[in-house]
C-alpha cells in the first residue's frame, strides 16, 4: 500500500476527531502506545496488515490514506504557495493543513490547477493572436459582420419612411451578413476551444480541419462517412468544405475506376498529362486521381490564382506551411504564371536529410461565366504540383524550402522575410 | 449637412448602409471598393470627406492616407478610418500619418452622423 509522508497526521486527527486515547487505540490494534506515537508523526513506516487494523478501529477508508493522491496535493499546494510567494504561505504547517483541513486543502489545489490552465489557455492564445493570421482574418470577418448588421438593423428600426424597395434591400442584406456571423463565430469558437485544450497543432481554419479528416481516414475520402459525426469537422465551413471535397474526388473515381487508374500507372507512370488525356478528364481531376489514392505515398498540393493553397498532402520529408505563404520557388508557382503548359523539376529540401522529390505541376484555366453575361469574364486559374520521392541521383535538384519563415537558405535569391533559423 | 463624400469601402452591405445614412443627411456619396483606384477617385470627385476602411484589396486604408497627406492637394482633406476596435496598432499609425477621425466598427448610426457632420462643418 503506497503511503504518504501524511498517513500517521490523517490517522492522529481521525483519532483525535472521535475522542479515542492513544493508548486505546494502540489497544484496539494491538501495539503500544508509544509505537502509534511514532506513526502518528509520521516517523515509522506502517504495515499493511497494521494500516488495515487502525483504518477499521478509525472506520475510516484505505483509499483515503493512499500515498499518490496526497504527495500530489502536497505538490499542488506547494505550486499554490510558489505562485503568490508575497503572500508568505507557511510551508512548514503544510501536512498540518492537509491533515486538519482536507477540504480547504483540495480547494485550494483545485484553485491552483484552475488558475494554471486559465494561464496556459491565455498563452497559447496569445500566441496564436500574435502570430495566426486565419484567427485576425477570422475576427475581421466577425467584425465586419457585426457592423453591417448593426447599422442595418438600425436603418430599418429608425426609419420610419423607409420605402418598400430601400426595406426589402435592409432585410436581404440583414439575413446575408447573419448568415455571414453565425459562420464566422461558429469558426471562432472552434478555434478558441481547439486552443483552450492547449493543442498546438489543433486545426483553426475549416481548411486544417478537412486536412485533418482526411489524414485520419488516410485520404481515402470517397468510403469516408458521417462527416457530421467525425470530430475534425468542428465547423459548419470545415464541414462544407469537406463534402465538396469528398464529391470532386467521388466524381473523379467515377470518371477514372480503380481498374483502369491502376493499368494506366502501369502504362504512364503518375502522369497526370497522360492519365487526362485517356480519360478525357480535367488535369486537376488527375492530378487528385493519381495522389489521393489509399495507400499513396504522394505528395498534392493545389492552389488558387493567388497563391493560396487550397490542398495540402503532406508527404515524408515535405509538410507545407499551415500559416503564411509557400517557398516561392516551388513549382507549383512556375506552373500557375505558366498556364497549360507542363512543369516539372527535381527539388531538394534544406538540410544533410533533405529530401528530394520529382515534382510534376499543372495550372488549368477556366472561365466559369462563358462568354455570355454583362460584366467582366471571370477566369479561374488553379495549379497542382504532384510530389513524388525521388532517390539520390545526378539530376540536380532546385533548392527550395517550406517557407521562408522556417527556412536555412542564407542565400536564397527568393527570401521574403528572415528566418527564425538563421544563425 | 451637404456636401460630397466619398467611401471607401469593399464590403458592400456596410458600404450600402453608410450611402443611406449620410444621403438622407443630405450629403452626395460615391462609393469605391477597391484601394487600387480609391486615389484616382478622390482626383477625380474632389470630395469634401473621405471615409476610409482600414483593409481594403489592392491597396490598404494606410497606404491610401499616406499617399493623400503626401500630396498637396488633399494633404488637408478630411479623412475618416474606419477600423475594428482593438487594431492599436493600426490606430496609432494612422493618427502618425495625420487621419482626422476614427470610426470603430461596429458603429452607430448616430455617432456615423454626428463624426460625419463634425467633420464636414469644422
Amino acid at each position: 500500500m503506497p503511503l504518504s509522508a501524511l498517513t500517521g497526521t490523517r490517522l492522529r486527527e481521525r483519532r483525535l476527531a472521535l475522542g479515542l486515547r492513544q493508548g486505546d487505540l494502540a489497544a484496539r490494534v494491538g501495539v503500544s502506545a508509544s509505537y502509534l506515537n511514532l506513526i502518528e508523526h509520521n516517523r515509522r513506516r506502517i504495515a499493511d496488515a497494521l494500516l488495515e487494523r487502525l483504518a477499521k478501529a478509525l472506520d475510516v477508508s484505505l483509499s483515503s490514506l493512499q500515498g499518490g493522491l496526497a504527495d500530489d496535493l502536497v505538490d499542488r499546494l506547494r505550486a499554490a504557495a510558489a505562485a503568490v510567494p508575497q503572500a508568505g504561505a507557511e510551508l512548514e504547517r503544510l501536512e498540518d493543513l492537509i491533515g486538519r483541513f482536507p477540504g480547504w486543502a483540495a480547494a485550494l489545489a483545485e484553485l491552483q490547477d484552475r488558475s494554471r490552465a486559465l494561464g496556459h489557455a491565455v498563452e497559447v492564445l496569445n500566441d496564436r493572436m500574435a502570430h495566426d493570421p486565419h484567427l485576425s482574418a477570422s475576427l475581421h470577418e466577425v467584425l465586419s459582420a457585426v457592423s453591417s448588421v448593426r447599422t442595418t438593423a438600425a436603418i430599418l428600426a429608425d426609419t420610419e419612411d423607409l420605402d418598400a424597395t430601400w426595406r426589402q434591400r435592409f432585410h436581404q442584406n440583414l439575413h446575408a451578413d447573419s448568415e455571414r456571423l453565425a459562420l464566422g463565430a461558429e469558426a471562432l469558437v472552434a478555434y478558441l476551444d481547439a486552443a483552450g485544450q492547449g493543442e498546438d497543432q489543433a486545426a483553426t481554419t475549416p481548411q486544417d480541419e478537412v486536412e485533418a479528416w482526411a489524414e485520419a481516414c488516410d485520404w481515402d475520402l470517397g468510403r469516408a462517412g458521417g462527416l457530421g459525426q467525425s470530430p475534425h469537422l468542428a465547423s459548419g465551413a470545415g464541414r462544407a468544405l469537406a463534402q465538396a471535397l469528398q464529391a470532386e474526388i467521388l466524381a473523379d473515381r467515377a470518371a477514372v475506376p480503380d481498374t483502369g487508374l491502376a493499368a494506366a500507372l502501369n502504362r504512364h507512370g503518375p502522369d497526370p498529362l497522360a492519365l487526362a488525356a485517356e480519360f478525357s478528364v480535367p488535369v486537376l481531376s488527375a492530378f487528385r486521381r493519381i495522389a489521393l489514392r489509399p495507400g499513396a505515398d504522394l505528395g498534392l498540393l493545389i492552389c488558387d490564382a493567388s497563391g493560396t493553397l487550397t490542398l495540402r498532402k503532406a508527404v515524408a520529408g515535405f509538410s507545407p506551411p499551415r500559416f503564411g505563404a509557400a517557398c516561392p520557388l516551388w513549382p507549383l508557382f512556375t506552373a500557375l504564371a505558366r498556364p497549360e503548359t507542363p512543369v516539372e523539376a527535381v527539388i531538394a529540401l534544406p538540410g544533410p536529410q533533405g529530401a528530394r522529390f520529382r515534382v510534376r505541376a499543372y495550372c488549368q484555366v477556366g472561365y466559369p461565366g462563358g462568354f455570355a453575361g454583362a460584366g467582366p469574364q471571370i477566369e479561374l486559374r488553379r495549379a497542382a504540383m504532384l510530389l513524388l520521392p525521388e532517390p539520390a541521383g545526378p539530376e540536380q535538384a532546385l533548392a527550395v524550402g517550406p517557407t521562408c519563415r522556417i527556412c536555412p537558405r542564407p542565400d536564397c535569391p527568393a527570401r521574403r522575410e528572415p528566418s527564425i533559423l538563421a544563425a | 449637412m451637404a456636401g460630397r463624400v466619398l467611401l471607401i469601402e469593399d464590403e458592400p452591405h456596410i458600404a450600402e448602409a453608410i450611402r443611406f445614412i449620410l444621403s438622407r443627411e443630405g450629403c452626395e456619396v460615391a462609393v469605391e471598393a477597391d484601394g487600387a483606384q480609391a486615389l484616382a477617385r478622390v482626383a477625380a470627385l474632389s470630395p469634401d470627406l473621405v471615409i476610409l476602411d482600414l483593409m481594403l484589396p489592392g491597396m490598404s486604408g494606410l497606404e491610401i492616407l499616406a499617399a493623400l497627406r503626401a500630396d498637396a492637394a488633399t494633404a488637408a482633406l478630411p479623412v475618416m478610418m474606419l477600423t475594428a476596435k482593438g487594431q492599436g496598432r493600426d490606430r496609432e499609425a494612422a493618427e502618425r500619418a495625420g487621419v482626422s477621425a476614427f470610426m470603430a466598427k461596429p458603429f452607430s448610426n448616430a455617432e456615423m452622423r454626428a463624426q460625419v457632420r463634425a467633420l464636414m462643418e469644422g
